[in-house]
C-alpha cells in the first residue's frame, strides 16, 4: 500500500467576489477577538483535559475555525436558531452558552448542559436557541431546515443557521433538505464549513464538485464562497444571507473556507496532510492573529489586548475547575428524561 | 363469443365497490381505451377503460348499485358480427380468464383480482371501559376515524399540522387525510416531495421548537429511509439534552402486510420501533381505538410511532360520539373474557385472534383475548393478570418471530408469572421469510386463525 496521499498544500481561497470586506469598528474588532480567543483557549483546555483522561469518548476541536461562528453570530439577531454537527463547542460558546456548562458536559458532570448525559456532541440550549450538537453527519441539515420551517409556520422573521462540513455536504438528506427549503422558501442559511478534510479524506478525494457554494445550484439556491478565516468577511456574508432569508426569498448557502488545525478528533494523528500545510495556514491566515494585528496597527495598546487574554483565561480556567470538581450525575439520572 | 366485463379491483385491498355511473349505453360502439364506467371505492372514484372492442351488449349491473364484489360480471361486450342473441353464449365468469382482463382501471393499472382480505373486526364481547355507558355510537370506517382524530386535534391546537407525500391535494394515498386540506389549508396540510429522510428530519426540527407535526409515511416500509432521524434525532434528543429539548411528533401510516404487494411493501415494524426507549409505539385494531389513540398520540409530548394497517382502513366499527374521545396510551384492553387460555395480539393480528377465539369456543375452550393497542409502554399488568387466571398464553403477530414482540411478551410472562404457567408460552407469527407475492404463498407466510387455534389447543393440551 502506498502511503496516504498528502493533499496539495494550498491555502483557503480568498473570497471570490473580490475587494476587502467592510472594516470593523474598534468595538467590533475587540468583541470578535474576545469571542474567538474564548473558543480557542477553551478548546486548548479541552484538549488538555482529554489528554488527562478527564474528558472521554470523542472530542472534536474547533481550533482554526473560530472566525466562522463568531462572524456569523455577529450577523444574527435575537431568536435566530443555530444548529450544527459534532464539532460544536465553538458554536455553543458563540451563542453565549456558559463555558462552565459546556466544559462540565465534556467531563460528564451534573452541571453540564445535558446533565452529563449528552457529552461533547450532544448539547442544547433552548434559552440561547442552540439546537445541538448532533452526532450523525448531515442529520442537522434536515433538522435545521425544520427549524426554518417552524419560523415560516409561525410567521416570524427569524432565521435558522444550519452548519455542516464539507464531509456532510455529500449526504443525501442535505439535498432533500435543499429541495424543500427552496420549494417552500424557508429562512435557512446553510453554512458549509469547508475545513478541507472530512475526517481524513480531503475535499479533492471526496467531492466531485468542490465549489460548495454551487451545491444548491440545481435547486436555485444562491451560494457564496467566503474567506472563513476573516471574521469581517464572514459577518458581511452572514448579513447578506440573513437579509435574503428575512425577505422571504428562501435559503442561502455560504461556503466558509476555513481550516482546522487539529486532527478530526483527539485520536486523529492527521497523517493525511503535512505539518507544513498546517503551519502555513496558521502563519498566514490565523483568524485571531488577523484581528490582533489590525488592532495593534490601529494603536490599541498591548495592555488592552492582554486584559482580554486574561479575562478569557480566567473564564476557561474556571470552567476547567468547575468541570473537574462538579459531581457526576446522580445514579437516578440514568432513568430520567427518556419520556416527558 | 361475447366478452364479459368484470368488476375490477382498483387497489390491493379492495373487496367491493359501487358502480357509480355507466358512460356507455347498451348498443354503443366501444373502442379499446374508452372509459365505459365509473366505480367508487372507499378511497376514490375511478374510471374503467375497455380493453376490448365491440358493442356494449348488456349492462348486467345498473348504475347506482352499491357494494358490487370484485370479479362480478358487470356487462358484456359483443365482438364484430355478434348480436344480442349471442349474449346467452357468454361463459360463466368462473371459467372466463379472458374476461378478467377485459376491463382495466384507468389509474391503478394491472391490479389482478385478489382474494378476500381479512374479514371485518368481530363484535367484541367486553365493553370498552373508556366509553361511558349509554354513549351514542356512530359507525365509521377506520379511515374516517383517523381523519376525524386529526381534524379534531387540528381544530384544537394551531401547532398541529400534517405533512407527508400526497396528504393534501391528492387527499392521501389511502385517503386518510381526506378533506383536511379543504378545512385547514395548505399551510397546515403539506404535500412533501418523495423524500422520507428529509421530511422526517424537517418535522423533527419543527417539533424541537414546539410545533406538533403529524408526519404521514405512505407506508412504514418507506420510513426505513427515515429511521435514522426517527431514532437518533426524535427518540434520543430529550435524553441527550438532559430533558431540555424533546419533540412532540407523530409518525403515522400503514404498517405490515397489505395484500399482494410482496416483500418490500409488507413488513411489520412493531418489533423494530418498540425496541427503542424514547419512542411510544401504538398499533390499534378497532375503529374507536384508532380514533382515541391517535388523538392521544398527537397530544403526547413524546415522539409516537402510530402503526396503522392498510387492510383495516376500509373496515367499519362503532366509534363513540363524544366531543373529545381520547384513549390513554399504554393500556391494553380485554376484548373477550375467558378462563382457559390468554391470546395476546394487536392491530390486524386481532383478526386472527378473535376468529380463533370463536372457533375455540365451539370446542369448549374459552379464550381471553387481549388487544395490546400500545406496544411501548407495554401493559404488562393486564397480560400478567390474565395469565395468572388462565395459566396459558399464545401471542399472535404478523411480524417475524425472532426478536419479535411475541418474544418480548413471552419473556415478560416468564419473568412475572412463571409459577402460574401450565404450559410454555407459544408464539404464532409471520413466517421467517420475506413476504412472497403469490396468493397462496402469501397466505402461508401470514399467521392464520387456524394456527392460533392449533397453538391454543396445544397449550391447553387438547
Amino acid at each position: 500500500m502506498a502511503a496516504p496521499k498528502k493533499a496539495a498544500a494550498s491555502t483557503p481561497q480568498d473570497k471570490t467576489d473580490g475587494g476587502s470586506p467592510p472594516e470593523f469598528t474598534r468595538e467590533q474588532e475587540l468583541k470578535a477577538l474576545r469571542d474567538m480567543l474564548l473558543i480557542r483557549r477553551f478548546e486548548e483546555k479541552a484538549g488538555q483535559l482529554y489528554g488527562m483522561g478527564a474528558i472521554g469518548g470523542f472530542c472534536h476541536l474547533y481550533i482554526g475555525q473560530e472566525a466562522v461562528v463568531v462572524g456569523m453570530q455577529m450577523a444574527l439577531k435575537q431568536g435566530d436558531q443555530v444548529i450544527t454537527g459534532y464539532r460544536d463547542h465553538g458554536h455553543m460558546l458563540a451563542t453565549g452558552m456558559d463555558a462552565n456548562g459546556v466544559m462540565a458536559e465534556l467531563t460528564g458532570r451534573r452541571g453540564g448542559y445535558s446533565k452529563g448525559k449528552g457529552g461533547s456532541m450532544h448539547m442544547f440550549s433552548k434559552e440561547k436557541h442552540f439546537y445541538g450538537g448532533h452526532g450523525i453527519v448531515g442529520a442537522q441539515v434536515s433538522l435545521g431546515t425544520g427549524l426554518a420551517f417552524a419560523n415560516h409556520y409561525r410567521g416570524s422573521d427569524n432565521v435558522s443557521v444550519t452548519y455542516f462540513g464539507d464531509g456532510a455536504a455529500n449526504q443525501g438528506q442535505v439535498y432533500e433538505s435543499f429541495n424543500m427549503a427552496e420549494l417552500w422558501k424557508l429562512p435557512v442559511i446553510y453554512v458549509i464549513e469547508n475545513n478541507r478534510y472530512a475526517m481524513g479524506t480531503s475535499v479533492s478525494r471526496a467531492s466531485a464538485q468542490q465549489d460548495f457554494s454551487k451545491r444548491g445550484a440545481s435547486f436555485n439556491i444562491p451560494g457564496k464562497q467566503v474567506d472563513g478565516m476573516d471574521v469581517r468577511a464572514v459577518k458581511a456574508a452572514g448579513e447578506e444571507a440573513a437579509a435574503w432569508c428575512r425577505a422571504g426569498k428562501g435559503p442561502y448557502i455560504l461556503e466558509m473556507q476555513t481550516y482546522r488545525y487539529r486532527g478530526h478528533s483527539m485520536s486523529d494523528p492527521a497523517k493525511y496532510r503535512t505539518r507544513e500545510e498546517v503551519e502555513k495556514v496558521r502563519h498566514d491566515q490565523d483568524p485571531i492573529e488577523q484581528v490582533r494585528n489590525r488592532l495593534l496597527a490601529a494603536k490599541v495598546g498591548e495592555a488592552d489586548l492582554k486584559a482580554i487574554d486574561a479575562e478569557v483565561r480566567d473564564i476557561v480556567n474556571a470552567s476547567a475547575d468547575f468541570a473537574q470538581h462538579d459531581p457526576e450525575p446522580d445514579a437516578a439520572e440514568l432513568w430520567t428524561d427518556v419520556y416527558r | 363469443m361475447p366478452i364479459q366485463v368484470l368488476m375490477p379491483a382498483l387497489s390491493p385491498t379492495m373487496e367491493k365497490g359501487n358502480l357509480a355511473k355507466w358512460l356507455k349505453k347498451e348498443g354503443e360502439t366501444i373502442k379499446s381505451g374508452d372509459v365505459i364506467a365509473e366505480i367508487e371505492t372507499d378511497k376514490a372514484t375511478m374510471e374503467v377503460e375497455a380493453t376490448d372492442e365491440g358493442t356494449l351488449g348488456k349492462i348486467l349491473i345498473p348504475e347506482g348499485t352499491a357494494d358490487v364484489a370484485v370479479n362480478t360480471p358487470i356487462a358484456t361486450i359483443l365482438a364484430d358480427g355478434e348480436s344480442a342473441a349471442d349474449l346467452a353464449k357468454a361463459p360463466a365468469p368462473a371459467q372466463q380468464e379472458k374476461a378478467a382482463e377485459s376491463a382495466a382501471p384507468a389509474a391503478a393499472k394491472a391490479e389482478a383480482p385478489r382474494p378476500k382480505a381479512a374479514p371485518a373486526p368481530q363484535a367484541v364481547a367486553e365493553p370498552d371501559p373508556e366509553v361511558p355507558a349509554g354513549t351514542e355510537m356512530i359507525t365509521q370506517t377506520i379511515r374516517e376515524a383517523l381523519r376525524d382524530a386529526m381534524a379534531e386535534e387540528m381544530r384544537r391546537d394551531a401547532d398541529v399540522f400534517v405533512m407527508g407525500e400526497e396528504v393534501a391535494e391528492y387527499q392521501g394515498a389511502y385517503k386518510v387525510t381526506q378533506g383536511l386540506l379543504q378545512e385547514f389549508g395548505a399551510k397546515r396540510v403539506i404535500d412533501t416531495p418523495i423524500t422520507e429522510h428529509g421530511f422526517a428530519g424537517v418535522g423533527i426540527g419543527a417539533a424541537m421548537t414546539g410545533l406538533k407535526p403529524i408526519v404521514e409515511f405512505m407506508t412504514f416500509n418507506f420510513a426505513m429511509q427515515a429511521i435514522d432521524q426517527i431514532i437518533n434525532s426524535a427518540a434520543k434528543t430529550l435524553y441527550m439534552s438532559g430533558g431540555q429539548m424533546g419533540c412532540s411528533i407523530v409518525f403515522r401510516g400503514p404498517n405490515g402486510a397489505a395484500a399482494r404487494v410482496a416483500a418490500q411493501h409488507s413488513q411489520d415494524y412493531s418489533a423494530w420501533y418498540s425496541n427503542v426507549p424514547g419512542l411510544k409505539v401504538v398499533a390499534p385494531f378497532s375503529a374507536a381505538d384508532y380514533k382515541g389513540l391517535l388523538k392521544a398520540a398527537i397530544r403526547d409530548p413524546n415522539p409516537v410511532i402510530f402503526l396503522e394497517n392498510e387492510v383495516l382502513y376500509g373496515h367499519t366499527g362503532e366509534v363513540p360520539k363524544l366531543d373529545d374521545f381520547v384513549i390513554p396510551i399504554g393500556k391494553a384492553r380485554i376484548v373477550r373474557s375467558g378462563s382457559h387460555v390468554t391470546i395476546i395480539s394487536w392491530s390486524n393480528g386481532m383478526t386472527y385472534a378473535l376468529k380463533a377465539a370463536d372457533e375455540l369456543a365451539k370446542d369448549g375452550i374459552e379464550a381471553e383475548v387481549i388487544d395490546l393497542r400500545t406496544l411501548r409502554p407495554m401493559d404488562t399488568e393486564t397480560i400478567v393478570n390474565s395469565v395468572k387466571k388462565t395459566g396459558r398464553a399464545v401471542t399472535v403477530e404478523e411480524g417475524w418471530a425472532q426478536s419479535g414482540v411475541g418474544a418480548e411478551i413471552a419473556a415478560r410472562i416468564m419473568e412475572n408469572a412463571f409459577d402460574y404457567l401450565d404450559a410454555p408460552v407459544t408464539r404464532v407469527s409471520g413466517k421467517d421469510v420475506p413476504m412472497p407475492y403469490a396468493a397462496n404463498l402469501e397466505k402461508l407466510a401470514l399467521p392464520s386463525a387456524a394456527e392460533v387455534v392449533e397453538a391454543a389447543k396445544a397449550v391447553c393440551y387438547r
